[in-house]
């Protein structure tokens, strides 16, 4: 192919970390030899600024009119070179990279075959720009306000954050209550704080906060639009109370005859009625009424809430809203699950009374809990040996394979409450003990000299056959104890099962409604594992919490913080750069056959009646591809990736060398 | 002005191509004023021998319709070539494959198979297979070898035009010839004569929403389609968005059937089943994978009926295992 563009290429050794597998200076040799390229250079490191000043040499010297460089990922290191280009007054779009550090050094061994490799790569990139056109750039303004979905913690926390730094904030949770789990938990390890007598002011502030927009029983249904101009759908479920009415006196729920509800706040443990708050302290303090539970709805009589409510506030006819707010930034918080220990059906949960999940075991020493903070049996005695069992699920080739973090420090923490509380001969078993964060080691040597036992070996299951006259009766944790390397058998009056933390079920359909990937363990992927931890691939969707990874408090509220900072940083910042890959309609081509405008998602696409073609209107334009994609005909192009470009890369790759 | 030479020859076709320019009525009289006919299997008798003996780039003109199926085929298609200063692929066969290329979905082993052992109305007991060549006492008789696949004409040899269309519309003819015969300047070699650049919806006077939703599909020959709206709102198949314009609308609109694809894709497309798939995909209203899955079921022979005619020169091209 003849060209009479003048192609720069250099190839990046990125130190040691592409130079020891792929042949650099034959990579070199052999991009001289592609069409249009002039110039060839290999260097130590391409992104430093003396690699950068290669380019802008170059670009004066040898009058460059197209450059390619070969190094690592374009998410790391486009933005830098297209910035070099351009600093070298060249359009910044005239430039391709190819990347053979993630694709070929970092992945392969054999030396020979890399080089290959990176040899097509780059003929693929050097083929690819010379069908690039130069294309602008362009700036809109940031919307001021921020979305926050999902009201545990790192939620309050980024919230808070916002709205005191004076940005609007909308919080959106879908249960009646903010506070998340930590609202249900006793103590903190390890310092053993009261968590609601730290949660519940930040709660508060949340519920009082003029900057905060607190929407309760609401889903987030839609996201679209782009960075800085978010349009976020939320569903406001129906709650049967007018929330500006309501003052939460709490007559109504004294009064609702339907009372034997299981308490989802309580783990079941105890009951609520169909009119309820989830707990004394929750925020908003508005009941909710639980129409499946509520009697007026089942039967059609009762009403009983709005006989004695002198507010008025009762509102069976209510009907769910749907809210479309306009934000710069979302930052997810929608936490996560723990594992169902029924998935474990050999540690008894279910089967045995006794044997509880953490959820209940922390509702159960709560205070403010179904037995008022005592540690008790089902027969309503005090135990008086407990077993708790670490990473059930957790660390399991057929589960969790991750460590959940907070299982280690949890556990702990509940040995030294059923310690504190009733004095029982404590066992935990463990496979190693992970006390990574500050004070928590210390924390451990203290459980260390309370008398807890501690035997290293995973529980292999709970059992109620006896083997021995001590058994009878009892719970019988069967474990191997890899320092003695011998079985045994601990027979325990109470077991607690501490569950690894999971990605949320509906984590799949979050990730789809805000566009943003999961890594191999159902968790929202960052961008960066170091660099971006709550940043996602979306600039202006960040993430803060549990629903990255399983967190502690402390790190589900430092990344709260650190959402914020980075949507505050976003937002104050007033204006965004987008990239100009928006699509267009080529009219000599197009038929008019209206199928991008019934697909195109952002109601871009509309039909000219005078000259019978469909039309993109640029500044509604995300640059989706969908019309492209669609477009049977092939008038619909999307600009930086056109067929051309495309399928000369193929090209590139594909033909034999 | 001196008569053209013309040669018309069919490969693996019908006949409906030639049929197709008698179709242009009393104007063939016109043409036989201003054309000799040097070939043209289909209507009049000559030898294979006289084209042989004739100068190479005797013929002014060469339509040749029909795919390329055999070694008679690319034989006869080498031999115009050498002979003709315009060869036209006429027609969706000899342009893209045609129907003849639905057999590139199978190998040829298989069709073999299924016609001299399988086939219900076959009685072959001793499973004979033609022969290629066979000796008989007055010496060797050859018939024509099946190639592995069927080809478009451009892909055996150099092709200067395309007349699209299964088959090509009289009228389109009609201009073709008129355009040759006239000595108008041509355009340059490769180009799609007798077609619009656009697709079919460009002429198409249906009216067409713009929320396509499928729900499921339905099929023309149990259907009674509405004659005012565009046939992929009333969930019908209609290639019209992947197919060239030019045909006149004859499905479309006079007869209230479908497009079925014959003119092959607009300028500047890749592939038209691919470009259907893509269209078909966006007009489901379906989203989730089961609901798709269930549209999906509703269409049988997904892949004939996306690449009826353009199987050759299709990015599938062909059954390779």
């Amino acid at each position: 192919m003849s060209t009479n563009e003048r192609i720069g290429v250099y190839i990046c050794h990125c130190g040691s970390n592409i130079a020891q597998t792929v042949d650099c200076g034959a990579l070199t040799e052999y991009a001289k030899t592609l069409p249009g390229v002039v110039v060839a250079k290999e260097y130590k490191y391409m992104c430093s600024d003396p690699g950068q000043d290669l380019i802008k040499k170059d670009v004066a010297e040898n009058k460059l009119t197209r450059v390619v460089v070969s190094s690592c990922s374009p998410l790391m290191h486009e933005e830098t070179f297209r910035t070099a280009v351009e600093d070298a007054g060249l359009n910044r779009f005239l430039f391709q990279m190819s990347n053979i550090r993630e694709q070929v050094s970092w992945v392969h061994k054999d030396k020979v075959k890399a080089t290959e490799k990176a040899k097509k790569l780059l003929r693929a990139a050097a083929n690819r720009v010379l069908h690039q056109r130069p294309l602008e750039r362009r700036e809109v303004p940031v919307m001021p306000e921020v979305v926050v979905v999902g009201g545990g913690i790192a939620g309050i926390e980024a919230a808070l954050r916002l709205a005191d730094a004076g940005k609007k904030v909308h919080l959106v949770e879908k249960e009646p209550t903010i506070g998340g789990h930590m609202a249900r938990f006793d103590k903190t390890f390890p310092t053993l704080d009261c968590a609601a007598c730290i949660l519940t002011p930040k709660m508060v502030s949340v519920g009082q906060h003029p900057n905060i927009n607190l929407m309760v029983c609401s889903e987030v249904e839609e996201v679209s639009g782009y960075t800085g101009n978010f349009k976020v759908k939320v569903r406001k479920k129906a709650t049967c109370v007018d929330n500006e009415k309501c003052v939460g006196c709490g007559v109504c729920w004294e009064k609702c005859p339907a009372k034997k509800i299981s308490s989802e706040f309580e783990e079941g443990l105890a009951n609520r009625t169909a009119i309820y708050i989830p707990f004394p302290q929750a925020v908003p303090k508005r009941p909710v009424i639980d129409r499946d539970n509520c009697i007026y709805f089942k039967t059609g009589k009762c009403k009983v809430c709005e006989k004695f409510c002198d507010r008025k506030a009762i509102d069976f006819e209510q009907k769910d809203e749907v809210v479309e707010l306009t934000v710069g930034a979302v930052i997810a918080a929608t936490g996560f699950e723990t594992l169902d220990p029924r998935e474990l059906p050999r540690y008894g949960y279910g089967r045995f009374d006794n044997v509880l999940s953490p959820l209940e075991f922390e509702r159960m020493t709560n205070a403010s809990g179904p037995t008022a903070g005592k540690v008790l049996l089902k027969d309503g005695t005090a135990p008086k040996s407990v077993a708790i069992l670490h990473c059930i699920g957790s660390r399991d080739e057929k589960h969790l394979k991750h460590c959940s973090r907070v299982c280690c420090m949890y556990s702990l923490k509940f040995a030294h409450l059923v310690e504190e509380k009733t004095h029982a001969e404590i066992t935990n078993f463990y496979i190693d003990i992970r006390a990574f964060g500050k004070g928590y080691e210390e924390f451990y040597h203290r459980l260390l000299k309370e008398g807890v036992t501690f035997v290293r070996g995973k529980a292999a299951e709970v059992t109620d056959v006896v083997e021995a006259p001590e058994e009878q009766g009892k719970l019988v944790v069967v474990a191997e104890d890899t320092l003695l390397g011998k079985v045994r058998r601990v027979p325990v009056d109470m077991v607690v099962l501490s569950t690894g933390l999971r990605a949320r079920s509906d984590a799949g359909h979050m990730a789809h409604v805000l566009g943003i990937s999961r890594s191999a363990d159902g968790f929202f992927l960052e961008r960066h594992p170091k660099l971006g931890p709550v940043d996602t691939p979306t600039e202006g969707i960040y993430l803060a919490g549990a629903c990255q990874g399983p967190k502690d408090i402390p790190d589900s509220v430092a990344q709260g913080a650190a959402a914020a900072a980075c949507a505050l940083s976003l937002i104050v910042r007033g204006r965004v750069v987008l990239e100009p890959v928006t699509a267009e309609i080529d009219e000599k081509k197009c038929a008019g056959c209206k199928l991008c405008i019934a697909n195109c998602p952002y109601s871009a696409i509309e039909y000219d009646e005078g000259k019978k073609v469909s039309v993109v209107i640029e500044a509604l334009c995300k640059g989706c591809g969908t019309c492209v994609a669609t477009c049977p005909s092939g008038a619909a192009r999307q600009k930086n990736f056109e067929d051309a470009q495309i399928s000369s890369e193929i090209v590139g790759i594909l033909a034999s060398m | 002005m001196s008569k053209l030479n013309v040669a018309i020859y069919w490969g693996a076709a019908c006949g409906g191509c030639d049929v197709a320019i008698l179709d242009i009525h009393e104007k063939v009289l016109k043409v036989k004023e201003a054309c000799n006919f040097w070939l043209w299997p289909v209507a009049m008798d000559f030898k294979y021998k006289d084209v042989e003996a004739l100068a190479d780039g005797f013929l002014d003109l060469t339509l040749f319709s029909g795919a390329v199926r055999n070694t008679e085929n690319q034989h006869i298609a080498q031999l115009l070539r050498k002979k003709s200063k315009v060869l036209v692929a006429f027609g969706s066969c000899a342009h893209t494959g045609g129907i003849p290329a639905l057999a590139n979905f199978y190998r040829k082993e298989d069709i073999l198979k299924r016609v001299y052992e399988e086939s219900q109305s076959t009685d072959n007991p001793n499973k004979v297979r033609p022969q290629v060549s066979h000796k008989v006492p007055e010496g060797e008789i050859e018939i024509p070898a099946l190639f592995d696949w069927v080809k478009s004409l451009d892909q055996v040899v150099k092709v200067d035009y395309y007349v699209p269309g299964c088959p090509p519309n009289p009228e389109r003819i009609w201009e073709v010839l008129l355009a040759v015969v006239s000595g108008a300047k041509l355009p340059p070699p490769g180009a799609v004569l007798g077609a619009g650049d656009k697709a079919l919806c460009d002429t198409c006077e249906r009216k067409r929403s713009e929320e396509k939703s499928i729900k499921e599909f339905k099929r023309i020959a149990t259907t009674i389609p509405d004659p005012e709206l565009c046939f992929l709102d009333q969930g019908l198949i209609c290639m019209g968005p992947v197919t060239r314009s030019g045909c006149g609308n004859q499905c479309t609109v006079a007869s209230n059937m479908p497009c079925r694809g014959c003119y092959g894709q607009p300028e500047g497309t890749m592939d038209q089943g691919a470009k259907m798939v893509a269209a078909i995909g966006a007009a489901l209203e379906a989203k989730d994978p089961e609901a798709i899955d269930r549209a999906l079921d509703s269409l049988p022979d997904p892949a004939g009926y996306f690449y009826r005619f353009s199987m050759s020169t299709s990015l599938l091209e062909r059954r390779k295992e």
